[in-house]
């Protein structure tokens, strides 16, 4: 079987690689009925649930509060916790490569898979997998890459990509799975059985029998985890189908890609977010199965580990004062599901794997301010701060967007690959600028402001509804304010005394 | 990694990446020590007074609310159990760890098949079940997590087969809580946390049981001591 070439005969993989802007892509998806309803279904679904398992546990907010914290305290030592971390996986057995940008993580894991002699791998659902394009370098070096997660091999099948955190496929319904299932699954294995109906426990049932073989004979496994502790080595996969299991216990070898984000410092802290992350992610007390693993053990599991620790734009994030409690995240996919803009825009319009609010932060942080697409995402709010109430983590998710928003329009200080530089203000802001900063003007000179709104009363008939030029877009969804016939000052001078009035009234207060 | 390989994830990116990290963190001060930035840990070590009896019947609950089947017997009732469980599947190969107490399937009329590096995972897909112990069991969670000891085996065992009794002993291995099973816990052995069946809510958000792991997932909670049988 030649791992280069496309079974779909199709693109060979699907690339958020030159997405439109967040407006475009909106623009598009939010005309979509059917994703828009499958989207309003699932999420509404889950955050009832995931309400009913928070209130289960009377001490939320004290281990939100811990959770964070403990984040802190990582991400303000990194540098120790992961010198540790390295020394501990390589004592328990294990060997630890260190990835500064996507390029050079892929060509490890490439370089690693090729010294196995494997031209297969099977995957565990793994975020930071996606977001370095790893399946598609794999794919170029002749090796084919398996995903197992349902939703993500719902998507590969589906020549498609992901749009939750949570569960990749959240934009199909049942019907359009099985549909996937027929006719591609043939192509890439075992094929669907005949008469597949779309009740999930049959697609299901489809999926197991499919990838099952592939569990018992390929003996190479690709992993991400959701945990990493420094102080034991110990590293942590939070799953429920046992496809995870799978991976990471029956291959030979397994090779571990994980953010420098995911350490934490002790075993203890575990006991924090085995509490916060079922409960946030999938609303259950526990998820069905967790895995954790120290290095290699003797007659158990693969014989050789590898753990890939990655940078590509975290420590960049890092050294923004205000930006790197997107570092926090879990990745849990709570603020997906209480998102208003996400529930409408669908997560394919935020262009990488990170879509929603956390998206919206972590996105232009990681990868840079480097084209319309990051420029645009921390406008893809409505800032109503939902995402913030439901971080298991407590990011302040607004507040962020508000501070990238901010570089966006205003330029400044940020740090690309570990260096720092000044970028310039967004071009498609200038118009923006110019008007904050006559308004400041103005409202800095109250002479040129009673002029100015005098002006405006006393034309006030000729205002057209709509605003020309640059403005018409705000115009196209807004009213514009209707100018009333005297300013509040006037009509205040008028008939509170005047002047003096006011005067007298500064002076008393 | 070949040698060929150059520095690809060598020692001057792992140098790069730290020095990138020492440079983001500038704001933090160089005597700050991590322990120095507060971590306060007045949550809950667990959530609820229950006596044992309770604490039990919480764990009972809470394995059933996430369809596992959940039956309670005592020692000299297990054998008969685990024989009918087993009978009641049509069960033929059963798999076994190597420590499993000899008693358990005494009167299960099965081909046992003994936990061994030599087991393919293939032969595993041929076995019908799986009995194992555990090393504890969380009530308010709903979870018994396994630590590859001898009365468990390698964790592929629990895995493969599509059918997994699971004994759990009431006098000393439930606790109540999360923080309290990672005390309990040794880091360095492989863990399996394991609650219910294996599932998924991939379509549609709608949880279906049974994917890869095992479908059916039987605890049977022991009153006695079973280890000696």
């Amino acid at each position: 079987m030649s791992g280069a070439v496309s079974p779909t005969g199709g693109s060979a993989h699907a690339t958020y690689l030159g997405m439109p802007a967040f407006p475009r892509a909106a623009a598009v998806s939010t005309r979509d009925s059917g994703l828009r309803a499958n989207l309003r279904r699932a999420t509404h679904t889950i955050r009832a649930k995931r309400a009913a398992a928070v209130a289960e546990l009377d001490d939320w907010e004290r281990l939100r509060a811990a959770g964070a914290a403990i984040k802190d305290r990582t991400l303000r030592h990194l540098d120790h916790y992961l010198v540790r971390l390295e020394e501990n996986v390589t004592r328990a057995g294990g060997t630890v490569h260190w990835a500064a940008d996507a390029a050079e993580a892929n060509r490890i894991v490439t370089e690693l898979v090729r010294a196995t002699g494997e031209r297969e791998v099977v995957k565990v659902k793994s975020m930071v997998t996606q977001e370095i394009g790893l399946n598609a370098a794999l794919s170029e070096a002749g090796i084919r890459a398996y995903e197992t997660d349902l939703a993500e091999l719902i998507v590969q099948l589906g020549d498609d990509l992901p749009s939750h955190i949570l569960v990749p496929a959240i934009h199909r319904n049942r019907g359009e799975i099985r549909d996937i299932f027929r006719d591609r699954m043939a192509q890439w294995g075992r094929p669907a059985p005949e008469g597949l109906t779309d009740r999930p426990a049959d697609l299901a049932e489809a999926a197991r029998l499919h990838l099952r073989e592939k569990f018992l004979s390929i003996n190479v496994a690709i992993s991400g985890a959701n945990f990493m502790v420094a102080e034991t080595g110990t590293l942590v996969v939070v799953e429920s189908e046992g496809n995870g299991r799978m991976c990471l216990t029956l291959p030979e070898t397994l090779i571990s890609v994980v953010g420098i984000e995911k350490t934490v410092p002790t075993w203890q802290d575990l006991e924090v977010f085995l509490q916060l992350l079922p409960r946030s992610s999938t609303a259950e007390r526990m998820n069905p199965y967790t895995s954790m693993w120290t290095g290699t053990t003797a007659e158990d599991g693969p014989r050789a580990f590898h753990l890939v620790l990655l940078d590509n734009g975290r420590t960049d994030t890092l050294a923004d004062r205000t930006g790197r409690q997107a570092l926090r995240c879990i990745r849990c996919s709570a603020c997906l599901n209480v998102c208003p803009v996400y529930e409408r825009a669908g997560g394919h319009a935020y262009g990488s794997p990170y879509p929603g609010p956390i998206g919206a932060i972590l996105t232009p942080q990681l990868r840079g301010l480097t084209s319309a697409l990051e420029e645009s995402l921390p406008f893809a709010s409505s800032l109503c701060g939902a995402c913030y109430e439901v971080c298991p983590v407590a990011i302040d998710i607004p507040e962020v967007l508000v501070h990238l928003r901010e570089r966006v329009v205003e330029g400044g200080e940020v740090t690309v690959r570990g260096t720092r530089t000044v970028i310039k203000p967004a071009k498609r802001h200038a118009a923006e600028r110019a008007l904050m900063r006559t308004a400041g003007w103005v409202l800095d000179h109250p002479a040129a402001l009673r002029h100015g709104q005098r002006l405006a009363a006393r034309t006030r008939r000729f205002h057209p509804r709509r605003l020309p030029g640059p403005g018409r877009a705000w115009t196209d969804t807004r009213e514009l304010p209707r100018m009333p016939a005297e300013s509040f000052r006037d009509w205040w001078a008028r008939t509170r005394g005047g002047p003096a009035g006011t005067r007298s009234r500064e002076q008393a207060s | 990694m070949s040698a060929a390989s150059g520095d690809v994830g060598g020692d001057a990116s792992r140098e790069r990446i730290l020095g990138r990290i020492r440079r983001a963190l500038a704001d933090v001060p160089r005597y700050e020590r991590p322990r120095d930035h507060p971590v306060v840990r007045d949550y809950l070590r667990a959530h609820g007074e229950r006596t044992p009896a309770e604490s039990v019947d919480l764990l009972a609950e809470n394995l059933a609310d996430y369809r596992a089947v959940v039956h309670r017997t005592d020692t000299a009732g297990l054998p008969p159990l685990l024989g009918r469980l087993l009978a009641s599947r049509g069960a033929r190969r059963v798999v076994v760890p190597t420590g499993l107490p000899g008693g358990w399937l005494a009167g299960a009329r099965v081909d046992l098949v003994t936990d061994s590096v030599a087991l393919t995972p293939r032969e595993l897909d041929g076995a019908d079940s799986v009995v194992t112990g555990c090393a504890l069991a969380i009530a308010e969670t709903g979870t018994v997590v396994l630590d590859s000891g001898p009365d468990q085996g390698r964790r592929r065992i629990s895995l493969v087969p599509d059918h997994h009794l699971c004994v759990v002993r009431i006098a000393d291995q439930i606790v109540d809580s999360v923080p309290q099973a990672l005390e309990r816990l040794a880091p360095g052995r492989p863990l399996t946390w394991i609650s219910g069946p294996s599932a998924t809510s991939d379509i549609e958000l709608d949880r279906v049981e049974g994917v890869h792991g095992p479908r059916t997932l039987e605890v049977i909670l022991v009153d006695g001591d079973p280890r000696s049988m």
